[in-house]
């Protein structure tokens, strides 16, 4: 199902027009401590079934990145924040 | 057919009233993936002491809602030599399981529309055929007489400049591939139980030792997971963070229209392949929506672009009514390869990451997990899709051959 964000600029857009950034992680600020650690934040993700927050970029309009509260079972896009 | 059998309901496979307590293998997914290791558990390995624990009914997943394409020309030699692998084992299927799954090897047509497609399939085709795999780049005269039926190709928007022909390439029927599966694992012994939702995985000492259902809990000397969009969730119950996200891919079909295209159409340039079914419907479908969701429910976007690529490839589909549209779950990795076999949970195995190419890969899965199960060793031709090919930076890009999901 399609749906609708806000952009914290340029207010309701379809999600056509923005890029998909994935998943918000959990960075640690500083250098993964081996390189299992540097795999793990590279490629390994929660994919959760529920509430997510991700990136988003309004690529068809403002440019700019911010961050959008989604759940992923229903596409309800709770809200979204000017990073 | 003696006169009686006329009134009884006749079953493909049994119903059964209640869970074991254990299981020697336990299947997680009453898919393809999971049905085909049933399967080959059976046959060719007489191991019999087997559940398959499906959710809702049998085939309800990506097993019924894939495009029904198999093909092997993909372009890494591990990739093409196991999808190769897997196309044999679907040649001897119908026989094998003594059920018409009807399989059609017209041919499938990948267009170029540039240079560097052009590059890329003289490349696919080189590498395929280094492997014994019939796969040719062809000019657009050759194109023009295999499919009078497409628009004129130098009079398109994107002129076709050639195609890379794959002759084995077909389309087989997805609903027949699950029940002649199912009816050959429930006949040697295997229960299958629709309606069974695993809601838990019991590690012990790193090992997996069974699994909790919403019909009790159940021990297990193995345990697969076969869950394809639900892969990151099935592998969390046991503490296997996966490199993996869902996405939606959609297709629909027209009305029925007459016999007109006996090949498979594919454009990467336009993002969209089609298909004509045995019932005369047109298949249409195209790439995965880019953001991540378990929700099934296709989007207007998708219906919108892919009738406009369509339409440029066949404009007198225009007239053409959609008779219906669907949509599924499906799990991508990072490199567009699947994700085969142990992980670092011992007894578990793994079948995921199969983005848009699980269905064509199910015999050479279920062959491949069986064997595993069975001897407790790797098989050499899944080797190079091990989970753990991501911490030792072994990646199998797939991405040229297999991005646009047909």
């Amino acid at each position: 199902m399609s749906f609708v964000l806000h952009c914290p600029h340029c207010g309701p857009r379809e999600v056509t027009d923005f890029r998909f950034g994935g998943e918000v992680r959990a960075g640690t600020g500083s250098r993964p401590a081996d390189e299992r650690a540097l795999t793990r934040a590279l490629y390994l993700r929660a994919n959760v079934d529920g509430l997510q927050r991700e990136w988003w970029q309004h690529r068809a309009g403002c440019g700019a990145w911010f961050q959008a509260e989604r759940d992923t079972g229903t596409n309800r896009v709770l809200r979204t924040v000017a990073s | 057919m003696p006169m009686r059998d006329l009134l009884r309901t006749r079953r493909m496979w049994r119903p059964r009233q209640k869970l074991k307590d254990h299981y020697d293998v336990i299947i997680v997914g009453g898919g393809t993936h999971g049905l085909a290791a049933a399967h080959y558990l059976a046959r060719n390995h007489g191991i019999t002491d087997v559940a398959v624990l499906e959710r809702r009914y049998l085939g309800s997943g990506a097993a019924g809602r894939n495009t029904t394409i198999v093909r092997a020309n993909y372009k890494t030699p591990e990739g093409a030599r196991f999808y190769d692998a897997s196309l044999k084992l679907y040649e001897g299927l119908s026989a094998e399981l003594d059920y018409n799954l009807m399989f059609s090897q017209h041919g499938h047509l990948t267009l170029a529309h540039s240079d560097r497609a052009l590059m890329v399939m003289r490349e696919r085709a080189e590498a395929n055929r280094l492997l014994g795999i019939e796969s040719e780049l062809i000019d657009a005269a050759e194109v023009a007489s295999m499919v009078p039926v497409m628009a004129p190709l130098h009079a398109m928007e994107h002129p076709v400049r050639g195609a890379l022909y794959h002759r084995p390439g077909g389309v087989i029927r997805h609903d027949a591939v699950v029940w002649g599966l199912a009816r050959s694992a429930d006949r040697a012994g295997a229960e299958l139980h629709p309606g069974t939702e695993v809601t838990g995985i019991d590690v012990r000492g790193g090992r997996a030792v069974g699994v909790r259902t919403n019909r009790g809990k159940v021990s297990a000397g193995t345990v697969i997971l076969a869950t394809a969009g639900w892969s990151s969730l099935t592998a969390q119950l046991a503490g296997v963070e996966l490199p993996i996200t869902t996405h939606l891919l959609q297709a629909f079909v027209t009305e029925p229209l007459k016999p007109l295209l006996d090949t498979i159409i594919v454009s990467g340039d336009l993002h969209v392949y089609v298909s004509q079914t045995d019932r005369g419907e047109f298949l249409i479908g195209s790439e995965i929506e880019p953001w991540t969701t378990y929700r099934m429910q296709g989007t207007l976007n998708f219906l919108q672009d892919c009738s406009r690529h369509a339409l440029e490839l066949f404009p007198w589909l225009e007239r053409a009514r959609m008779l219906r549209a669907w949509a599924g779950l499906c799990d991508l990795t990072p490199d567009y390869s699947p994700i085969l076999g142990a992980c670092e949970v011992d007894g578990l195995l793994l079948s995921a990451g199969w983005g848009t190419y699980g269905f064509k890969a199910a015999p050479i899965v279920g062959h491949t997990l069986a064997e595993q199960v069975a001897t407790g060793r790797t098989p050499e031709l899944i080797a190079p899709f091990a989970l753990e090919r991501f911490h030792r930076d072994e990646l199998v890009s797939e991405l040229a051959a297999a991005a646009v999901s047909h």
